[in-house]
């Protein structure tokens, strides 16, 4: 079986191969990011004003800037559903420290905290007690959003400090807002982590295989723990946005968005199986999910047939590749047979 | 000399980009065991699965019976009496033995509804009973698998052939997992199959099983079939070199290295069931040998040793130092580290590239505040890849892509750049081709020769006493015996590691 690899036995062509392999997905996504982007501006003629696109970042940025630490707790073969309810427990930590009179910044800093919180809550569940992680985060789903409602009840808190607006809604610079700004920092900032770090290397091997990671001498639980933190602290982030977004909390608050969230790293080509994956297809996959649901809203295309053609889209764009794969090795084989 | 039953005429398997098949042969005759020889990526596997129905040939034809057959699917083979036992068995876990044995073919009570829906429960175990007696497998047919060892797994694979009536028996490296007593229980029901009239293959690496039990033999080398003959009119020398296409004189490449001073001393290490007062030294430029069967708790040993075992007391000192080893980080840390028998599973990233393999157990030594050195990390593959010869395409190829013998390079070479003091493989040269093992051996001599020490586990008794100076023989969690290179025979080896009684 290996008689191609015999050939050449002192083996040094570098990189030119893999990065084909890597750009695979991504330039796909790029393709059906600029498919959608034409398709919307030929639908509507309000698509292309720069206002109106920076208006639609507002749909994603907070659940992207999950998405980015939960592509990497995916990779590493692990997952997280209760992040939703990390930003309901978070916002009404805050919202209840607001009430109290705190200052702006340390009502982003319980944001913060709470997040991190959580997260570790959940990574020591997951590495102490050895549960499956879905597991775990399913019971701190209701678990933490639980809190949210005792801590809260009916009620709506909506007495946040002055200048805390700024960051759902504030811009730093023409019509990038304080959110998107913040996204594309925190891209980059993943993007070095996971591409250009040890410890993104240990995330691949570990969700490759775990016990070889182990036996190669890395902190596999120690790893676990830091990712769960990780999105707990994005997730904290998240939620000192929208909720500033909103300027209320109650404990219903970012109610499903675990999904689209989890939607946009399986978009972006991350295995849900662990192990592969990469930032540059998930910022694709925020885009493209982003001008979609921007387009269809331009539309007034209803709500629920948003949510199916969204479910579609996911279905089709991750079907798509293997469909070309199973095509092209029919080829292959008829190729083959001739000879 | 009576006619072939079952026959393979130039059958050819394409897969994109590789012809794992070119043109082969086989024969194989009622009543006479053939061996299939070859190195690994022979095509061994692959005329396994075509041979099953589980792969279609591109071409060629198969012939049972004198007639010309197609198999579409598993089931068609089956039907007409092949069972293949896979290397590692495909059986269940939590079922029990006889439902193993009659999985998918289930005895059904007699009546309209009944038969379709009513699996008759004391037939099958009747049933059961009979054929595991037939191959005198000692198990009841109500246990649940999980609680029987590896070998008598094997044998409820093997009850499971025998329940269908086969007629041809494909036994594919059977005894990769099996201890010395169990190897021994397996050739003994292969002779009874023979006396049954079917017609057995045989895959094996292994030559003394090719000369104990095969009638004939047949080599394929890189998708070709090479030869066909008599086991009685061949040797060893002569089919290795048709297998390899070279010769290769000496196997066993032991170089005389000066015995320097005491590096590891192991005492009294105890765990709560695996095994007891383990006490152990060992020397610099030393290959210390560890035999055992399976279940013997040498794996654990070494696992304790480098620190994936739990509950283990007892102290361990390197260079007269006592050390605490609990994780393998720290056992790295102090130059021990471990080559696993379970090479796949633990001891490589099968999707990860070589060069990222190689240098997983320090990269923060490689990295610059924690960002990759890709430079330095290809230097560092580039350097031990190339000392061990492994032959891959390009240093960032997928470990995947590899042959299992190269695999096992690049396990050794990521341990090897890590500078280590202690090296322990375990069953080093566990299903990997004669090439790559006549490389393994002779790096070892190399590494003692460098002034590391190595400790190596092995089930196969020509290499412990062909590479060993010194031998350790475990038996049950316990050493029960030390054996000098000069006073070591098979005999003593055997007698000492079963306890002198048979066990199993």
């Amino acid at each position: 079986m290996d008689t191609t690899i015999k050939k050449s036995a002192t083996p040094d062509s570098m990189f030119t191969s893999k990065l084909q392999g890597l750009l695979r997905w991504e330039s796909f996504l790029v393709l059906i990011v600029f498919l959608v982007c034409v398709m919307n501006s030929y639908l509507s003629p309000y698509f292309l004003d720069p206002w109106n696109l920076s208006d639609a970042t507002f749909n994603f940025t907070e659940k992207a800037l999950i998405a980015l630490p939960m592509a990497m707790l995916i990779i590493a073969k692990e997952i997280d559903i209760s992040v939703a309810a990390i930003i309901s427990l978070s916002s009404t930590l805050m919202g209840l420290v607001a009430q109290m009179g705190a200052p702006v910044y340390a009502v982003a800093f319980v944001g913060v905290l709470a997040g991190a919180a959580c997260g570790l809550f959940n990574g020591v569940l997951v590495t102490r007690f050895k549960i499956p992680s879905i597991v775990v985060t399913i019971g701190t789903m209701s678990l933490f959003r639980g809190i949210s409602y005792i801590l809260l009840g009916d009620q709506v808190v909506r007495d946040y400090p002055d200048g805390f607006e700024f960051f759902g809604q504030g811009y730093v610079y023409w019509v990038f807002s304080f959110e998107l700004v913040l996204f594309a920092f925190f891209a980059l900032v993943f993007y070095w982590l996971l591409h250009r770090t040890t410890f993104g290397r240990y995330t691949y091997a570990i969700g490759n295989n775990p016990t070889a990671s182990y036996y190669s001498g890395i902190k596999v639980d120690k790893h676990r723990l830091i990712l769960f933190t990780l999105v707990g602290v994005m997730s904290g982030v998240a939620s000192i946005l929208l909720t500033s977004r909103l300027g209320s909390t109650r404990p219903s608050i970012a109610m499903g968005w675990e999904l689209s969230i989890i939607t946009m790293v399986v978009l972006g080509g991350v295995s849900i199986l662990g192990g592969s994956g990469t930032i540059a297809g998930v910022v694709l996959a925020v885009i493209l999910m982003g001008l979609v649901t921007f387009g269809m809203g331009l539309l007034n295309i209803p709500g629920i047939v948003m949510t199916i053609i969204v479910g579609v889209m996911l279905i089709t764009v991750v079907s798509l590749p293997v469909l070309i794969t199973m095509y092209k090795t029919s080829l292959k084989r008829k190729e083959a047979k001739a000879l | 000399m009576n006619s072939a039953i079952f026959s393979l005429k130039k059958v050819s398997k394409v897969f994109p980009g590789v012809k794992a098949l070119d043109g082969v042969d086989l024969h194989l005759y009622p009543g006479q065991v053939t061996a299939l020889i070859g190195e690994n990526g022979a095509g061994k596997s692959t005329l396994v699965k075509t041979m099953t129905g589980i792969y279609q040939p591109d071409g060629g034809e198969i012939i049972f019976n004198g007639k010309p057959v197609q198999f579409h699917s598993p089931h068609d083979s089956h039907a007409l009496g092949i069972t293949a036992i896979h290397q590692e068995t495909v059986l269940f876990d939590d079922l029990t033995v006889a439902e193993n044995i009659f999985l998918g073919n289930y005895p059904m009570k007699k009546g309209l509804m009944t038969k379709r829906f009513s699996i008759d429960w004391s037939a099958m175990e009747a049933k059961s009973q009979e054929i595991l007696s037939s191959i005198n497998a000692h198990m009841s047919p109500n246990q649940i698998l999980r609680e029987l060892s590896i070998g008598q797994k094997h044998m409820v694979g093997i009850a499971r052939a025998l329940s269908v009536d086969a007629k041809v028996v494909i036994l594919d490296e059977p005894t990769a997992a099996l201890s010395h007593h169990e190897i021994h229980e397996l050739y003994e029901l292969v002779n009874t199959l023979r006396d049954q009239g079917k017609a057995i293959l045989f895959i094996t690496h292994k030559f003394d099983e090719i000369f104990t039990l095969a009638d004939r033999y047949t080599v394929f080398r890189d998708g070709c079939y090479v030869g066909e003959g008599f086991i009685k009119d061949t040797n060893e020398a002569l089919l290795v070199e048709m297998m390899v296409a070279r010769s290769i004189e000496a196997t066993y490449p032991k170089k005389d290295v000066e015995i320097g001073e005491t590096l590891l001393e192991v005492s009294s290490l105890c765990h709560t069931t695996e095994f007891a007062d383990i006490s152990f030294s060992l020397k610099k430029g030393e290959i210390l040998g560890v035999y055992g069967l399976v279940g013997s708790g040498r794996t654990e040993v070494m696992q304790a040793l480098f620190g994936t075992t739990d509950h283990v007391t007892g102290s361990v000192k390197m260079n007269g130092k006592e050390v605490i080893i609990h994780s393998p980080k720290e056992a790295i840390d102090n130059g021990i580290v471990y080559v696993p028998e379970e090479r796949q599973k633990q001891g490589i990233v099968l999707e990860l590239p070589i060069y990222q393999n190689v240098s997983l157990p320090q990269m923060e030594r490689l990295a610059k505040h924690g960002q990759i050195d890709q430079e330095g990390e290809m230097a560092l593959a580039r350097q031990y890849c190339e000392r061990l010869q492994v032959k891959a395409s390009c240093w960032d190829e997928k470990v995947m892509n590899l042959s299992g013998g190269n695999q096992q390079k690049v396990v050794i070479a990521k341990w090897l750049a890590t500078n280590p003091k202690v090296i322990i493989l375990d069953e080093p040269t566990k299903g990997i081709d004669i090439g790559s093992k006549a490389a393994v051996h002779e790096f070892m001599s190399e590494l003692v020769d460098s002034g590391l020490a190595v400790i190596m586990v092995s089930s196969e008794l020509p290499e412990i006493l062909g590479m060993s100076d010194r031998i350790l023989v475990m038996n049950e969690g316990l050493i029960v015996g030390e054996l000098s290179r000069t006073d070591a025979t098979p005999e003593k080896v055997v007698s000492l590691a079963t306890g002198g009684s048979v066990t199993c």
